[in-house]
């Protein structure tokens, strides 16, 4: 977090400074381990195992906070009968369909809980192609869908298939003992960990989780979050102050990115998108997608709203809002698939927005030889950065695998403009908006994305102006009308801004998102975000010091939703709504009012008593009880067990890595039953695993990592001169001992190789990486920073140009965290030898196009 | 707290603090301001370094990866007017967790091998207990000029370029400044360079032109964590003598100040920090003297010596005389 957070971190010191312990678990010794009161190094790949293992010790030492978790939790819920766990099936969950590579989630079900029928007349493949689009990143404000009926509750905990039961032995087998063999962590310092976590703990006390793409980038990623929340909420820390799992997004607005997606498989606010057969009608729709209680119940009032923020007068109840003219999806269409439609001739144009694949995404050989059979490509960004100029100095131009004069790609490139530069809001992981107000105007020709978007669309639609084709209306029936201002016609960004807070019938801003109707007499363009523009002030824009308001701090800038601080806060208190502690008062009940108030906003309808209970055909948020705090999920508890919204199963478990040079110590599956295995093309095979033969031949395990010094791929950095003297070449790390046994020097040269390419590295020998001890044999790691490219005014190779394509099944992400390489002494070879190099590698390794995609 | 002691009294020893601004014929000046750098929680991230060069258009010196750790700027010189070093040491963190007495660790040997990469060889602290847990520890401190009470580089220039601000800090004025050079070696710290492009010397102003506007300096609005903390150097003192006593109380090993007290051999710094270890070990010099200190005496034994001569000569004549 030092490392890649600096800013954040201050409150982490803030807090250390009042007596806060931090514990920093990580391959490596970074400057986050430097003012850690506890470094943990552990095996690249093995969090789960870790955390698996404090879960066990929570549930066998009887360190659970009880009453919250049998109010709050859904440990008390009865499952299915033929629900299986991985106990019983060496590994997998009941409903694996090994031929499809899916999973029937059915048996994960609530017993009592009717499943709802899959509706029409959808065959095998399309069903398939729908879970691999994955829904994931759908409940990013929620979990998931469930059907109909009450499940069965068991408040004792003992019935042998409650949740609670279920949890306990699914993590029986993640004893210290088995962490230490997994993971490399001595048992007394996992011990360690365990007495901190718990004892920091409780009513009095709460223990917070902050993670970044160490936990996501896996082929197992969400799973991994997923048991945090399994200890978190086993602990009763979510909800309450200073508890949570804090997501460390990777860019400035990267929250807002999602929030406002820029991922293919949602709408603003977490809303799937719909699918093509699927979701014909709006009701349809509504009715697939929504939950029938909690905040998700009023999807349809929210959906219909966008609608009219998109289309405006066009979008009428008799056209449906216009929900016809979405897109539909017809499978994944994730960054990595569109990369092999372009290689497949299907995606012929490509717009990057301050993106460098070449550079910044997994294999970055495949990026380039997909935008390589492009009929066009938009690059915009500060810097001449790679991805704009790999068809004439690329890598594969110098290996002779491209030449210039076969590229019939046409490249734009546009200068961007930064955010100095313009007016606009930053989403933080605290789902915080802060604006940022121009400082100056862009130099040149760089221009602003909201200039480039608005003006774009505005000469499309004006060139289909006369269009009489049916394909046409949804771009020409676009509400596209943003006010402009100053020399360079700036679309005005307050005024989007306050499109996505939403308007009532009379253009009147509204203040929040109960306010939403599904008669479309409101637009927003974003549900969560309504109110950020509540009264027609910027909300974001408040700057109110800290230190003129209390220590929520409710007037600097504003939170999604409806500005409350901590989500599913109800949990703050007990089930009869007094704060579980004094010292942990967030919000509570106040009888006298008759509603709920305390320091933060409360994230819960705000008159619901505690002891209220729902009649039975109550929908949305009146069929929330006042003991359900986890207000976006399906049955308002927090789940431990996750009966709906996961592709790779309710539990987490621990599966090694695609490419691991060891064999999965906890189960004969090795790796994610059902992982997206992109096809092994020539550039993209995969390696063998564990005891498998050739194996031995790609032993280390390599993990990748930003600096302070440098941003991501490198096109904000590598250009500045005063940023690139203080990180001036690409290297590697690697520890004392993994240079003795392959002769690498200190400040020379090494060679890394995977089964997919090869890349050099400055070598820097340091203490701060631990050899560790895993299954009884020394694991040597290497670290890579990913930030260099060709171009710019530091140079190296890329990291990236070694990781695979085989990804986390929910959220499509990369597996950049953990793979096993080789690394030599000396510099990579030149031209074609560099590939033989990779050639010779996989022969001598057996590899072919089936090794690792088996199930 | 482990202070060396001074090996001869100074001048200001044993009475009120200096009022440099006064002395150097500032009136109805503000107080003097300074730094106080807490290298215990510094993070290493540099901003202070680009803050710096970015706020006084500071030239960028060099892409050489120095292998020195992270630490790529190397030192202060006359374009790095903040420098962080990075220390990797095999010994446990400093924080409530060190239960280890490294009291018997030859620092200077260990300072010596900095950077030299394969630790291990030869020796030393192992980084790795043989049961797996690390015993590392990785100090960062950001370095700067030190705004010395008593100036060595401010004695010795003789066409006044450099001189003490109304705040009591010591600036060059690039204007004036001929490239003489002789403040280089007159620093104690080694901080004032000569830029070879041009000759002159430069160096850290604590941002004269921004505290003139009302602001704090640059690299300390930039530190995220507050280790670098500007004001007036009375309030520092005071915040940094709590802040070290707090360390001391939980258990922090070797945590001291350093260039706080008046008393030392410059008179005390206007830029002072609290380190984890001794000064070494961060490349400073454990005893700083002003180097103009003898000055005084050394003309005294000039004068001395003149007139010895002198007198020998005169009694030579007489004697030739006869």
């Amino acid at each position: 977090m030092a490392e890649c957070h600096p800013v954040g971190f201050q409150w982490v010191m803030e807090a250390k400074a009042r007596g806060a312990k931090l514990v920093h678990v990580d391959p490596r010794f970074t400057r986050t381990s430097a003012l850690a009161d506890l470094h943990v190094p552990l095996r690249a790949g093995s969090d789960i195992a870790f955390l698996g293992g404090i879960v066990n010790h929570v549930l066998r030492e009887e360190k659970y906070f009880r009453d919250y978790v049998v109010a709050y939790t859904n440990a008390p819920m009865i499952l299915r009968e033929d629900f299986r766990d991985t106990e019983d099936l060496d590994g997998v969950f009941s409903g694996l369909d090994r031929e499809g590579r899916a999973y029937d989630p059915t048996s994960w079900q609530y017993e009592g809980v009717e499943v709802q029928a899959a509706s029409g007349e959808r065959d095998q493949q399309y069903e398939r192609r729908i879970a691999e689009s994955g829904r994931g990143e759908a409940h990013g404000s929620g979990g998931a869908a469930i059907g109909e009926g009450e499940p069965e509750r068991d408040e004792t905990l003992t019935h042998p298939r409650c949740v609670f039961q279920v949890l306990k032995r699914h993590y029986a087998r993640y004893t210290p003992q088995m962490v230490e063999r997994t993971c490399g962590v001595p048992q007394d310092v996992f011990q360690q960990v365990c007495q901190l976590v718990t004892e920091n703990s409780g009513r009095d006390r709460t223990t917070a989780f902050a993670y970044a793409v160490g936990w996501t980038q896996h082929t197992i990623g969400v799973q991994y979050i997923r048991t945090a929340a399994v200890l978190q909420l086993l602990l009763g820390n979510i909800g309450r102050p200073g508890g949570g799992i804090l997501a460390l997004r990777g860019h400035a607005s990267i929250q807002g990115s999602t929030d406002i997606p820029t991922l293919f498989n949602l709408l603003p606010g977490y809303i799937p998108m719909p699918h093509a057969h699927q979701h014909e009608s709006l009701d349809k729709f509504v009715e697939a997608e929504a939950a029938h209680k909690g905040y998700w119940g009023g999807m349809r009032s929210y959906l219909v709203s966008l609608l009219k923020a998109y289309w405006g007068e066009a979008a009428t109840a008799e056209n449906d809002y216009c929900f016809d003219y979405l897109p539909r999806l017809t499978g994944s269409h994730s960054t990595y698939e569109t990369v092999l439609a372009q290689q497949n001739g299907v995606c012929r144009g490509y717009f990057l927005y301050g993106e460098n694949p070449a550079v910044g995404s997994a294999n970055t050989k495949m990026q380039r030889l997909g935008m390589a059979n492009l009929d066009w490509l938009v690059v915009r960004d500060f810097s001449l950065i790679e991805s704009a100029t790999w068809w004439k100095d690329g890598p594969e131009i110098e290996t002779g695998e491209l030449r210039t004069e076969d590229i019939a790609t046409e490249v734009f490139f546009l200068p961007a403009a930064a955010h100095t530069e313009k007016d606009g809001s930053f989403t933080n992981t605290q789902r915080l908006l802060q604006w940022h107000h121009q400082a100056v105007e862009p130099a040149g020709d760089a221009r602003s994305d909201l200039w480039f978007t608005f003006h774009l669309g505005r000469i499309i639609r004006e060139k289909l102006a006369a269009s009489t084709d049916e394909m046409d209306r949804p771009v020409l029936d676009l509400a596209w009308d943003y006010p402009t201002k100053g020399a360079l016609a700036e679309p005005d960004a307050e005024a989007v801004l306050a499109e996505v807070s939403g308007r009532d019938a009379d253009g009147r801003p509204l203040s929040a998102y109960t306010q939403l109707k599904d008669d479309g007499s409101t637009s927003c363009g974003c549900w969560i975000y309504c109110g950020v523009y509540a009264d027609g002030v910027n909300q974001a824009a408040r700057r109110k010091p800290g230190e003129q308001q209390n220590w929520v701090a409710g007037e600097w800038g504003w939170a999604w939703p409806a500005n409350r601080r901590i989500l599913y806060n109800r949990a703050s208190a007990d089930p009869e709504g007094r704060p579980w502690s004094e010292r942990k008062a967030l919000v509570w009940w106040d009888a006298d009012q008759s509603r709920w108030t305390g320091h933060d906003i409360p994230d819960f309808p705000a008159t619901t008593p505690p002891d209220y209970r729902p009649p039975a055909e109550a929908k949305a948020a009146e069929a929330l009880s006042g003991t359900d705090p986890f207000v976006m999920q399906a049955d308002g508890k927090g789940w431990l067990f996750a009966p709906a919204g996961l592709t790779d199963g309710p539990l987490p478990t621990h599966y090694e890595p695609q490419d691991s040079p060891f064999d999965n110590p906890l189960y004969r599956q090795q790796r994610n039953p059902v992982r997206q295995v992109l096809p092994a093309l020539p550039d993209n095979r995969y390696q063998p695993s564990g005891s498998a033969p050739g194996s031995e031949v790609f032993p280390y395990v390599a993990t990748t990592y930003r600096l302070t010094e440098h941003h991501t791929a490198g096109g904000m950095t590598r250009w500045q001169p005063y940023l690139a003297e203080l990180q001036p070449a690409m290297f590697c790390e690697v520890s004392p001992l993994l240079a003795a046994e392959r002769s690498l020097e200190h400040l020379g040269w090494a060679t890394v190789v995977t089964a997919r390419n090869v890349i050099e590295a400055r070598v820097l020998v340091t203490d701060r990486m631990v050899p560790l001890i895993v299954q009884g044999r020394t694991l040597h790691q290497v670290g890579l920073p990913y930030h260099w490219g060709p171009n710019g005014y530091t140079t190296g190779d890329a990291a990236n140009e070694l990781v695979h394509l085989s990804l986390d099944p929910n959220t499509h992400i990369q597996e950049t965290k953990a793979l096993a390489c080789d690394i030599r002494p000396g510099r990579r070879p030149r031209g074609p030898a560099a590939v033989e190099l990779v050639r010779e590698y996989r022969r001598r390794a057996g590899i072919t196009d089936q090794t690792g995609t088996e199930i | 707290m482990q202070e060396r002691p001074v090996d001869a009294p100074t001048p200001t020893a044993g009475r009120a603090p200096l009022d440099v601004a006064a002395a150097a014929g500032h009136r109805a000046h503000p107080p003097r301001v300074g730094f106080f750098t807490d290298t215990s929680i510094c993070i290493g991230c540099k901003a202070c370094e680009v803050a710096c060069k970015e706020w006084n258009a500071v030239p960028e010196d060099g892409l050489e990866l120095t292998g020195m750790s992270y630490d790529n700027t190397q030192g202060l010189g006359a374009d790095s007017w903040r420098h962080v070093a990075f220390v990797e040491q095999k010994k446990s963190s400093g924080g409530a967790w060190a239960t280890v007495d490294h009291r018997g660790v030859d620092v200077f040997a260990e300072a010596a091998r900095l950077g030299t990469g394969a630790a291990t060889e030869g020796g030393g602290i192992a980084p790795v207990a043989p049961d797996g847990r690390t015993e590392l520890r990785w100090l960062m401190s950001s370095d700067v000029c030190k705004h010395c009470t008593r100036a060595g580089c401010l004695d010795v220039c003789p066409t006044g370029a450099l001189f003490r601000t109304e705040f009591g800090t010591v600036v060059v004025q690039q204007d004036v400044c001929n490239g003489c050079g002789y403040c280089v070696p007159a620093c104690p710290y080694g901080v004032i360079d000569q830029r070879k492009s041009d000759g002159r010397v430069w160096k850290c102003t604590l941002c004269y032109d921004r505290l003139g506007a009302g602001l704090e300096p640059a690299c300390a609005k930039a530190c995220p964590t507050d280790s670098i903390q500007f004001g007036p150097l009375d309030e520092l003192r005071e915040r940094a003598a709590e802040r070290v006593r707090r360390l001391q109380d939980a258990g922090v090993p070797g945590a001291r100040l350093y260039g706080h007290d008046p008393a030392d051999g410059v008179g005390g710094d206007g830029a002072f920090f609290l380190l984890l270890d001794e000064p070494e070990v961060y490349g400073l010099p454990p005893d700083p003297v002003v180097t103009t200190r003898d000055l005084p005496a050394m003309w005294r034994h000039a004068a001395v010596a003149a007139v010895t001569l002198a007198a020998g000569m005169a009694a030579c004549c007489v004697r030739r005389k006869r």
